[in-house]
């Protein structure tokens, strides 16, 4: 983005009359946090949305700009019901959106409200949605005792094809260090806090982008592919196995990497490299391994409750901007915690999507559901859209295969850590199968052996 | 452990099981086969301390390689494993792999790996690469059973069996993960040893075929079956001299030798050694002499005359060893037969490797072998291998002779190097079992004369005919019985003490990969330095995938295995020169070496140093083999400027291109700002326990990449050559 557009307000007009429910509402007020501590960042916006409209209103469009829509992992919508006291949130449901005449390519989200809204009335929303890959490092090389300074894009009004009668919104940075920040008057900030507004009665479509350059030594963890299998087997657990291919998506180091340095200034030297990860496991886990393609990893420790296991865990080298690690996180929980028989007599699991590590982007996530061979008809359910697929499997003593459902997503952030369900259905007399050919495989060996003792293959009669 | 009671049960056995209804027969069969089946699980087993402490892992060096290639076999096939033309070593040489190297090992891993996927049993190819050797030296007991049953008795198999599945000597190269060529190449010449005395000892055609094809299998897994080709002849001289020659060594010896021949060419690395190399042509010549032999008997039984065939024999012998002679001498001057090899000559002269070959004497497993290794390594065996001599001789049969020539050789070689202690192994344990069988065979029926005889008059078991002859010796001595008590104790103490010793070796000794140190902490903790998979799997991730890294030969395999990198030269020491080449460099002056990095496109740079833990086999220790070894080629490197006084020193009194040298540098860079140790000043070096001579080390031509947690070892980027503009 050229820097000369910094402080232009570009409003964007465009034809009002393909948007029949744009005119009919108006944001009278809108909150946006847009918190930058870490490198997943989080916008929280409150909207004050009124029907100024005839009809009643069923819906609402977000809109984002086309260089956030691409790096938008989520956009969650709550309706506000009661007063302050008794508030409850009310869950909507937001799918995306295509717009015809969609200006610069904005993207949209379509929030459906619980109840439409009638004329006059007024509707509070709470919208979190979260960016990736949205802080951009620069200077996009650091060496070894640097700090990493980041650029945030954003505009300081919040994009709308409504009008927004006052609006303000706030930036945190994760350190009082900032090296710059656009100015849109009135526009300051106040420690860890930048504050842009409050701004009054924007037209639709107006934006005014800003650049926020600041420092954020947050470890910048992004798993580019995770490969999770989740073997099921009838005989009493869950077998998991986690592929990564972690990297360091910050600065990118430079020059020397001195160990002395590394060990003995810790606190200026490599400040923003990361060598220690944790994951979020489930509870009863056990077997847990941690090993990569040359053998095992001895540095992790594992900690296990009642809610949750906590496995921390370092690679092998700490990881400076740019370096890459591969490994394996395997372990294993007690079948009974996730399988489950349906009313109809289905079974199915329940288990978590997502990646266990905290804070970290996933850019993509495959996640295999091993089923047990002889097990048919198998179903996913997720209350997100996903790709999905079928494939075969051959793992001990395998004759047709087993049946693998492929759930596979891009841009994964840890809020996608929620439950989902594979339905399938499986005779018990399939667990059977396996113990049985292993049993008459050892009757044959022996059978043989007895008939080889005694029969006589000689010729000639001694 | 098993078998140690084996003798006493198998005697004892007819009283225990009476009230089975087994015959005595099926009753030793069935003692047998479960000691043999116990002793092949514990044989098994005993090899897995390392994966139980450990992980389950290749060990060492050369298995890298083994595995690496097994790998590419397992992915690729056969064909494209034949034809591998490995350029990730030797930049820029490359090497053909599927010419030089010994192909049996990765080809029996292939094998069990796609026989497992067959049976569907879907194991990883490391799992199968680990469990090779534990497997192959279970299978070794039982050839070592069958051939202490040719040689003495099914007593003396069960012994050896149970001898050799726990001897330390063997273990040391056959624990779990120790991939390596001698893992199954023990199998294949025991195996190719026992065939072919059991095609001695019957003539048999058959047998013979078996132990071509065994000896086919040994040089496909093992450089070291020169040594087969070379006892088999001399072994088949000695029965001729000793006028033991009889038809069946003649289809023996002469089926074994042709076949074993044809089948040795096809493996490429071998090719036609067998026809033109000098080690191959004792095997050779008494082939010759062997159909001379058989024509001179024909002719004897053609001719009555004496006289005559007294002239004639003189004739035939003087010509052809006239004929043979001058053969030999045509085909070595022509350069037909190529001369012995420096390997091979420094066998016969153990000093020989450390005035010619310094490569070969810087390995520490080709020094002459010190006493207390043997002692390590065969414990009771040592006392009881001339104790079986003395029965060997006693009961001289063609197997014996065989066995007592065996014994002889290896030992010789295993003094000569610490590595050949491996092949003695099985001679040892074979021999030694005899002694034990036979001593406690011979004491057990001295009691159980002493306890039939007055209980019932007919007399049925083992050795019914010596036992008549014991009475007598019993009523004259009235001890012998609690004296032969005293000595089934002492054997026992003996064994149990020989079990305890091998166990603990076991553990103690052979069971560490040598890729993960281990040390104990303060507090009595184990603390794991994990250094070396740190650096490698750094240097997989984070350089590019066709850097060039240049390290000690000793990592090679190492590297180009766990990191994926190409490296410059490597274990397998086939170019003196190009390894003379990095030897120099490590021993130039920054600026001279950069030359040679320049010039062998070396991007970055390995070296292994212990200073900081105290981990002694690291590159300043063995700093000096690399002078040595760049001397050889480049006169330039001068070894007397390294040392001061002929000492050689890392401290303050070092000599001056001691201190400015390449290895010196990048082993202790930036090392004279640490603190090692507690109440020592600064850049101590806790390896040789002084402080280092030069603290304030420039870098001017490369930078630090890497430095593992530890600092064993260090990586250093060789920059670009700075712009001229």
């Amino acid at each position: 983005m050229a820097a000369r557009n910094w402080i232009f307000a570009v409003a964007v007009f465009l034809s009002l009359s393909t948007f029949s429910s744009a005119q009919d509402l108006q944001i009278v007020n809108a909150e946006r946090r847009i918190d930058l501590s870490s490198h997943i960042v989080k916008a929280f916006l409150t909207l004050k949305v009124e029907n100024i409209g005839k009809d009643p209103a069923a819906d609402m469009l977000l809109a984002f700009p086309p260089t956030q829509i691409k790096n938008l992992a989520m956009v969650q919508a709550l309706a506000v019901m009661g007063k302050k006291k008794k508030k409850n949130y009310l869950p909507l449901d937001v799918k995306p959106s295509e717009q015809p005449d969609a200006p610069n390519d904005a993207g949209y989200f379509l929030v459906s409200f619980a109840t439409p809204l009638g004329p006059g009335e007024t509707v509070t929303l709470e919208v979190l949605y979260i960016l990736t890959h949205s802080l951009e490092p620069f200077p996009v090389e650091i060496t070894q005792s640097e700090s990493q300074l980041v650029y945030y894009r954003d505009s300081a009004v919040v994009l709308s094809p409504y009008r927004i009668k006052q609006q303000t919104t706030f930036f945190k940075t994760p350190s009082t260090r900032v090296e710059s920040f656009t100015s849109v008057e009135p526009a300051n900030r106040a420690g860890k806090e930048i504050k842009y507004g409050a701004y009054e009665d924007r037209v639709p479509y107006s934006y005014a982008p800003v650049i926020v350059h600041f420092e954020n030594n947050s470890p910048f963890a992004v798993v580019e592919e995770l490969v999770r299998e989740i073997e099921i087997s009838h005989w009493g657990s869950l077998q998991i196995t986690e592929n990564y291919r972690l990297t360091h998506g910050g600065a990118r180091h430079k020059g020397v990497f001195s160990r002395v340095e590394y060990q003995s200034r810790r606190s200026i030297s490599g400040s923003s490299s990361f060598n220690a990860l944790l994951a979020v496991l489930p509870p009863r886990v056990n077997s847990v391994y941690y090993r990569d393609d040359i053998g095992n990893i001895s540095t992790s420790h594992l900690r296990t409750g009642f809610k949750k296991s906590e496995l921390e865990f370092e690679p092998r080298y700490p990881l400076f901007g740019g370096w890459k690690a591969t490994f394996i996180i395997g372990y294993r929980v007690p079948l009974e915690d996730y399988l489950f028989e349906a009313p109809d007599g289905r079974r199915y699991l329940n288990f978590t999507f997502g990646c266990p590590l905290v804070e970290t982007i996933v850019n993509k996530l495959t996640l295999k559901v091993v089923l047990p061979e002889g097990s048919k008809d198998p179903s996913a359910v997720l209350p997100f859209a996903v790709n999905q697929d079928l494939q075969v499997k051959y793992s001990y003593l395998d004759i047709v295969g087993r049946t693998v459902v492929v759930l596979q997503k891009d841009n994964v952030v840890p809020t996608h850590n929620v439950p989902f369900q594979v339905y399938y259905t499986f005779k018990p007399i399939y667990m059977l199968a396996e113990p049985l050919m292993l049993v008459s495989a050892f009757f044959f060996v022996f059978v043989t052996s007895l008939a080889y003792v005694h029969i006589d293959l000689n010729i000639v009669k001694k | 452990m098993a078998a140690k009671k084996a003798s006493p049960d198998l005697l004892n056995s007819s009283f225990s099981f009476k009230s089975l209804k087994l015959k005595t027969k099926q009753q030793e069969l069935l003692l047998r086969v479960s000691i043999l089946g116990l002793v092949y699980v514990l044989a098994f087993i005993a090899r897995l301390f390392s994966v139980l402490r450990y992980e389950s892992m290749i060990h060492e060096f050369d298995p890298y390689f083994n595995y690496r290639t097994t790998l590419f076999l397992t992915e690729k096939g056969f064909y494209e494993f034949w034809n591998w033309f490995d350029s990730e070593s030797w930049y820029p040489l490359g090497r053909i792999i599927g010419g030089t190297l010994y192909p049996g090992l990765m080809v029996t891993a292939a094998l069990i790996y796609w026989t497992l996927r067959f049976l569907r049993f879907f194991v990883h190819i490391r799992e199968v690469c680990v469990l090779t050797a534990p497997f192959f030296a279970s299978n070794t007991t039982l050839v070592a059973y069958f051939f202490g049953k040719e040689i003495w008795d099914t007593g003396a198999g069960l012994v050896a069996a149970a001898l050799i599945a726990i001897c330390p000597g063997y273990i040391s190269r056959s624990v779990a993960g120790s991939y390596d060529n001698e893992a199954v190449a023990i199998f294949a010449l025991l195996l190719t040893f026992y065939l072919f005395v059991k095609a001695v000892k019957t003539g048999s055609l058959s047998w013979a075929l078996g132990s071509a094809f065994g000896y086919f299998y040994m040089v496909s897994a093992w450089g070291g079956y020169v040594f087969i080709i070379n006892l088999v002849p001399l072994y088949v001289l000695v029965l001729l001299i000793t006028g033991r020659y009889s038809m069946r060594l003649y289809v023996a010896y002469n089926c074994m030798y042709i076949l074993g021949m044809l089948l040795a060419m096809q493996i490429r690395f071998v090719g036609f050694q067998h026809v033109q190399s000098g080690e191959h042509m004792a095997a050779m010549g008494v082939f010759l002499l062997m159909q001379v032999f058989y024509f001179l008997d024909w002719v004897k039984h053609q001719l009555n005359d004496t006289k005559l065939f007294q002239t004639f024999l003189r004739i035939t012998v003087t010509s052809a060893i006239l004929v043979g002679g001058i053969a030999l001498g045509v085909g070595t001057a022509s350069g037909y037969i190529s001369p012995w090899t420096g390997r091979f000559y420094s066998l016969l002269d153990p000093t020989y490797a450390k005035d010619h070959i310094p490569i070969i004497a810087s390995v520490s497993e080709h020094q002459p072998t010190a006493w207390s290794s043997f002692m390590f390594d065969y414990h009771i065996l040592l006392f009881l291998f001339p104790a079986g001599l003395y029965f060997c001789f006693k009961r001289l049969s063609d197997a014996t002779i065989f066995i007592v020539m065996y014994g002889l050789t290896s030992l010789y070689f295993a003094g000569v190097m610490v590595r050949l202690i491996l092949v003695a192994t099985p001679a040892v344990c074979l021999i030694s079992a005899i002694a034990v069988s036979a001593t406690v065979k011979n004491l057990t029926s001295l009691l159980r004369t002493k306890q039939k005889v007055p209980q019932t008059g007919s007399t049925k078991g083992v050795g019914s005919s010596k036992s008549s002859s014991k009475v007598t010796l019993d009523q004259s001595q009235p001890f012998h019985k609690n004296g032969a008590i005293a000595l089934l104790v002492g054997v026992f103490y003996l064994l149990s003490r020989y079990a305890i010793h091998c166990t603990w070796v076991t553990s103690e000794a052979y069971s560490s990969p040598s890729i993960v140190l281990a040390a104990r902490g303060a507090h009595g903790n184990r603390i794991i330095f994990d250094d070396y998979r740190e650096a490698y799997y750094w240097l997989r991730q984070n350089t590019p995938t066709d850097a060039k890294v240049m390290s000690w030969w000793d990592y090679g395999y190492q590297i180009t295995a766990m990191g994926n990198r190409t490296v410059i030269v490597d274990n397998n020491t086939w170019n003196n020169t190009h390894i003379a080449t990095v030897g120099r460099a490590m021993s130039s002056y920054e600026d001279e070496a950069y030359d040679i990095m320049r010039s062998l496109d070396v991007n970055y740079v390995l070296v292994v140093f212990g200073g900081v833990t105290g981990y002694s086999s690291d590159d300043i220790n063995k700093f000096l083999w690399m002078v040595r070894i760049g001397g050889g080629v480049y006169p330039v490197i001068k070894e007397p400027d390294y040392l001061v006084n002929g000492e050689f020193r890392v401290d303050k009194g070092a000599s001056p291109k001691m201190l400015n040298c390449l290895m010196y540098k990048l082993c202790y860079y930036r090392f004279g700002e640490l603190v090692t140790e507690y109440g020592k000043p600064t850049g101590y070096d806790r390896a040789r326990g002084v402080e280092i001579g030069n603290k304030d080390i420039k870098l001017e031509h490369l930078e630090e990449a890497y430095t593992t947690s530890n600092w064993i070892v260090r990586v250093y980027r060789v920059k670009p050559p700075t712009n001229m503009l």
